[in-house]
């Protein structure tokens, strides 16, 4: 782990030493969160047969689609990928194996490994299609699926604010999977519009305490333009 | 004229009761947003992360950090709360969510429910629809009565793959208001003009109808 005064770094130097083969997790629901400029410094960077964990494969053309679309995803951990069509064609070529699992148990398999423990006991899904091949258990009379944590290599995650020392705040709906992901990684990049001095952020308004934070990039806000969808009302 | 969408959106906002917590599924359930009276103490749960959604008004800028589980830019009411993807599925599997409304391609007389997966056609992941289905208190359907070549999408038995088993307790189509009981499928409203021959003919369950009682809508 990173010294507390030494984290705040360049974004490419951040993604510079990800190996190849790296599992990868990936803050977002759709756009909001997505750390959309690691992910351009990831792809520039050039690290191949990635496994990447994130909620969607995010749209074509933006986020994660950049990478799978460059042919660098080699496995993709996922709950839904609907709104990315590219990624679908990706999966169906079986260009990009995709593992797909219930949403919330998605988030639970990350958080669970976030917190250190092995895996969690869960009724979801037991009786239907998803539950094949997991292990179950009984319980005082009740069935259990055993779901085992899901750890990665590095999590690439996008907080509003932060510190120097790698204290987070995440807004609105651009929380979803950061907070988890943040902490269920060997190694976590941070990329964030702000860092002020410790001691600058209200301390009771911390999401994500510094000691989970390996890295802290600063990026411009228009990074996230990319992610903004046309809209209706 | 109203059209059945129109209708069924009306119908099934009636379903919604003051003080509770509801989640709206992709397509159109989404749209029920549009039908809840502002003034009701109702908040909108969406598994993104947010408690308390509300379409944004005509001329509100978007908020880029703002969305709902469909990717729509949505507004909060007051009494919203957002939070991580764990704490939203919390909600949803203690069963803190009171109703959730969702599509269907397939749901039977006891309440099995298809919407995720068509074998060799349609696979883009779950989502977080499995954990709605399985543990909100209480789920309606909102789907066309019929898919779109006539074949009947309520059914005696579900042959898609499940998102669960005995979850859906109302079904609301263009043709009807159906309940889940434990002796089948009983009509209890049926749309204006319709026949209960007509009814059957194009569902493929058998369905429970005491036209003494049956309701219009």
């Amino acid at each position: 782990m990173k010294l507390l005064n030494q984290k705040v770094c360049d974004i490419d130097a951040a993604v510079a030493d990800i190996p190849e083969g790296a599992t990868i997790m990936v803050g977002g629901f759709g756009s909001p969160g997505t750390p959309f400029a690691l992910l351009d410094a990831l792809l520039a960077s050039g690290q191949r047969n990635l496994t990447l964990i994130k909620n969607d494969a995010n749209e074509p053309g933006i986020g994660i689609g950049k990478l799978i679309e460059a042919g660098r995803v080699k496995r993709l951990i996922t709950s839904h990928l609907g709104l990315n069509r590219t990624a679908i064609e990706a999966m169906n070529a079986g260009e990009m194996q995709v593992t797909f699992h219930p949403q919330g148990l998605l988030a639970e398999k990350i958080r669970c490994a976030g917190v250190g423990h092995g895996g969690f006991l869960t009724d979801i899904g037991l009786g239907t299609e998803i539950a094949e091949g997991r292990h179950e258990i009984d319980i005082k009379g009740c069935t259990w699926a055993i779901e085992p944590a899901l750890q990665a290599d590095v999590a690439l995650v996008h907080a509003e604010r932060a510190d120097r020392y790698g204290n987070l705040i995440y807004r609105a709906t651009a929380s979803n999977f950061n907070p988890l992901m943040a902490m269920a990684a060997e190694r976590v990049i941070a990329q964030t519009y702000r860092i002020d001095e410790p001691g600058d952020l209200p301390i009771d308004t911390i999401h994500t305490p510094c000691a989970f934070i390996s890295h802290v990039v600063q990026v411009d806000r228009a990074s996230s333009q990319q992610g903004v969808r046309p809209h209706d009302l | 004229m109203i059209s059945d969408q129109q209708r069924m959106l009306t119908r099934a906002a009636r379903e919604v009761i003051d003080g509770q917590i509801v989640n709206l599924g992709i397509g159109l359930p989404t749209r029920l947003f549009h039908y809840l009276p502002d003034d009701m103490n109702v908040l909108v749960h969406s598994e993104n992360g947010v408690l308390g959604c509300r379409p944004r008004q005509a001329g509100e800028a978007p908020d880029i950090d703002m969305i709902d589980s469909g990717g729509t830019y949505i507004t909060t009411r007051p009494g919203a709360s957002v939070f991580d993807s764990a704490t939203s599925f919390a909600m949803i599997r203690r069963s803190r969510v009171d109703v959730t409304f969702m599509g269907a391609f397939e749901v039977d007389q006891e309440g099995n429910l298809a919407n995720w997966k068509i074998p060799g056609k349609f696979s883009p992941g779950i989502g977080g629809a499995m954990e709605l289905a399985q543990k909100v208190a209480r789920l309606v359907v909102l789907c066309s009565h019929n898919d779109k070549h006539g074949n009947p999408k309520i059914l005696t038995r579900c042959q898609l793959p499940l998102t669960a088993s005995r979850c859906v307790s109302r079904i609301i189509t263009e043709k009807a208001v159906m309940d889940v009981t434990p002796e089948g499928l009983e009509v209890v409203e049926i749309a204006e003009g319709l026949s209960v021959e007509a009814l059957r003919e194009t569902t493929d369950a058998p369905l429970l109808i005491d036209e003494s009682r049956l309701g219009r809508f």
